[in-house]
């Protein structure tokens, strides 16, 4: 395992908009086919170094390189789901035209779906429990549904490496299930997944790696390691409270576009070991 | 019945305004369901406007209306994508100064002339009695660019319209991307100048394709209905101006239009 080069390593990076930076000398490295979920409070720069990582924001200074070439060499290798509020759910497509965009890196320019795109889309959906939906419009899905069409999507993309952005946040039970589920399948076929949260729990329970962020890197490893009180307050500064018995809670009070049922979430101090 | 289709079609240049009107009509209904779906309504209608200092010019140097138009639509395509590039100014703040810049100067060019007013509203409404052989295979050959280059791209345009950041992580080259939608808007509005001229071209980008999208649910069946509706105001559109003896471009656009509420009315009942 030492001579394979890291699937994604971020060496330096400092990212922001215009003349503002958001994220400040990042550097981690992530290996074949890990789990990683980002925490930090709101503001703190997830989906900025999302963003940095598919390519949609130059980095100020600093690499980033997938399997050791610079990010950008490999055409398709990263699979983006975006939050709901990214996407025009009015645009006339329906449930299959969204997966079969999975292909299109695929396919290159000119080319036209095949049989074989056609079959890779329908398996996408099985696995997602979406075959039924295949003909319906996006904008007459549910929630939880909606998020399930663009992992289905992701995975028609056959990535290395995939991205999601507070998947677990305002989505039903099933929805959290599937995505869990296609978490570890995704972990069997060597695929990195890295997934920003709000929930510590899982993120404690569900992955290899922590990146604890808060405008910069607060701390980066094995859950046990991370989810430390001097870590967590750290990051998260006044929003977090301990309890008498150990506990962890973190109270972020009407976070600006987030969803509100999810701004309290718990993490027993005995699960960090 | 047979005969009231029949008789305008015996005037050579029915024959021939009915051709353009047909084909421009399918046109800007396909190039306008993007304009739809990306919210470009605006962007068509400056456009529009824009090129009248090209046509102006080629008025007064009496060559091609088209390539005259064709230049300053190309100029003004090309110089909205570079002042609201990088985000240095809103799109919208762009295409405004440039429109209004434009339109003056187009105007300004128009009022050297002696026959002002008449050559104004045939620029501004269109012209579609005075549709040359030439000028119909000059819109044939640059409509079947049109329809090849968005059929060539349907998947390029279709992931820049709906998720940009798909397009980013599958490495489209976006920005050239949105040069050439802008480029084909600019010549979709150039070839509609014969039969519905300046001032109603962004109509014709707009009504059918806000009409299919009521309708259909998919980009490509979108695009198909939108071209029906098209091609249909044109040609019913024709016979109201040649029985009703009114200006061709706005009889076009109106039937458009009543397509249009009809639709709207039938998914309200419906929904």
């Amino acid at each position: 395992m030492t001579h394979t080069p890291h699937r994604l390593e971020v060496i330096n990076a400092s990212i922001g908009y215009g003349d503002k930076v958001v994220l400040r000398d990042v550097s981690f490295q992530v290996p074949h086919g890990a789990r990683v979920a980002v925490v930090g409070p709101n503001g703190a720069g997830k989906s900025t170094l999302f963003k940095a990582l598919v390519g949609l924001l130059p980095l100020k200074s600093g690499r980033i390189l997938i399997h050791g070439l610079e990010l950008g060499v490999h055409q398709d290798c990263v699979a983006y789901i975006p939050q709901r509020e990214e996407v025009d759910w009015k645009f006339p497509v329906n449930v299959s035209d969204v997966v079969m965009m999975g292909r299109f890196g695929k396919l290159g320019w000119l080319r036209r779906p095949s049989r074989n795109d056609q079959v890779v889309v329908q398996s996408s959906l099985k696995q997602l429990g979406i075959a039924e939906l295949e003909k319906k419009s996006i904008g007459d899905l549910s929630g939880g549904q909606q998020q399930r069409v663009f992992l289905a999507r992701a995975l028609s993309q056959e990535p290395h490496i995939l991205l999601m952005d507070e998947p677990f946040t305002g989505v039903d039970v099933t929805t959290q299930q599937a995505t869990l589920n296609l978490l570890d399948a995704l972990h069997d076929q060597q695929v990195t997944a890295i997934i920003s949260t709000h929930d510590l729990n899982l993120a404690s329970n569900r992955f290899d790696f922590i990146l604890l962020l808060n405008k910069r890197v607060i701390a980066f490893g094995a859950p046990d390691e991370v989810m430390r009180q001097e870590n967590l307050s750290k990051a998260f500064g006044n929003s977090l409270l301990v309890m008498e018995n150990g506990a962890m809670l973190v109270d972020e009070c009407c976070p600006p576009e987030e969803d509100h049922a999810h701004d309290h979430e718990t993490m027993e101090e005995d699960q960090l070991g | 019945m047979v005969n009231w289709l029949l008789e305008p079609l015996t005037y050579g240049f029915m024959q021939r305004g009915l051709a353009a009107s047909v084909m421009v009509g399918v046109l800007c209904a396909v190039m306008g369901t993007y304009v739809v779906l990306r919210g470009m309504a605006f962007l068509g209608d400056a456009i529009a406007h824009a090129i009248l200092p090209g046509i102006a010019v080629a008025y007064i140097l009496d060559g091609s209306l088209l390539i005259g138009a064709l230049a300053a639509a190309g100029a003004v395509a090309v110089g909205i994508g570079f002042f609201s590039r990088k985000g240095n100014l809103k799109e919208d703040t762009a295409i405004g100064i440039l429109f209004a810049a434009a339109l003056s100067l187009g105007v300004a060019l128009i009022s050297t002339m002696q026959t002002f007013a008449v050559d104004l509203s045939h620029i501004m409404f269109g012209n579609v009695l005075g549709v040359s052989t030439n000028d119909l295979w000059l819109t044939a050959v640059l409509g079947a660019g049109i329809l090849s280059t968005v059929g060539l791209l349907y998947k390029q345009f279709l992931v820049i319209s709906f998720d940009p950041i798909l397009a980013a992580t599958l490495r489209l080259p976006a920005e050239l991307l949105r040069y050439a939608m802008l480029l084909l808007l600019a010549l979709n509005v150039v070839v509609s100048l014969q039969t519905v001229g300046v001032g109603l071209s962004s109509a014709m980008l707009v009504t059918p394709a806000a009409t299919a999208y009521l309708l259909t649910r998919r980009l490509f069946p979108m695009m198909l209905v939108s071209a029906l509706i098209g091609a249909l105001s044109s040609i019913v559109g024709l016979y109201l101006s040649y029985y009703l003896n009114i200006v061709s471009g706005a009889s076009i656009v109106l039937t458009a239009t009543t397509f249009f509420l009809f639709a709207f009315l039938w998914k309200r009942l419906k929904g």
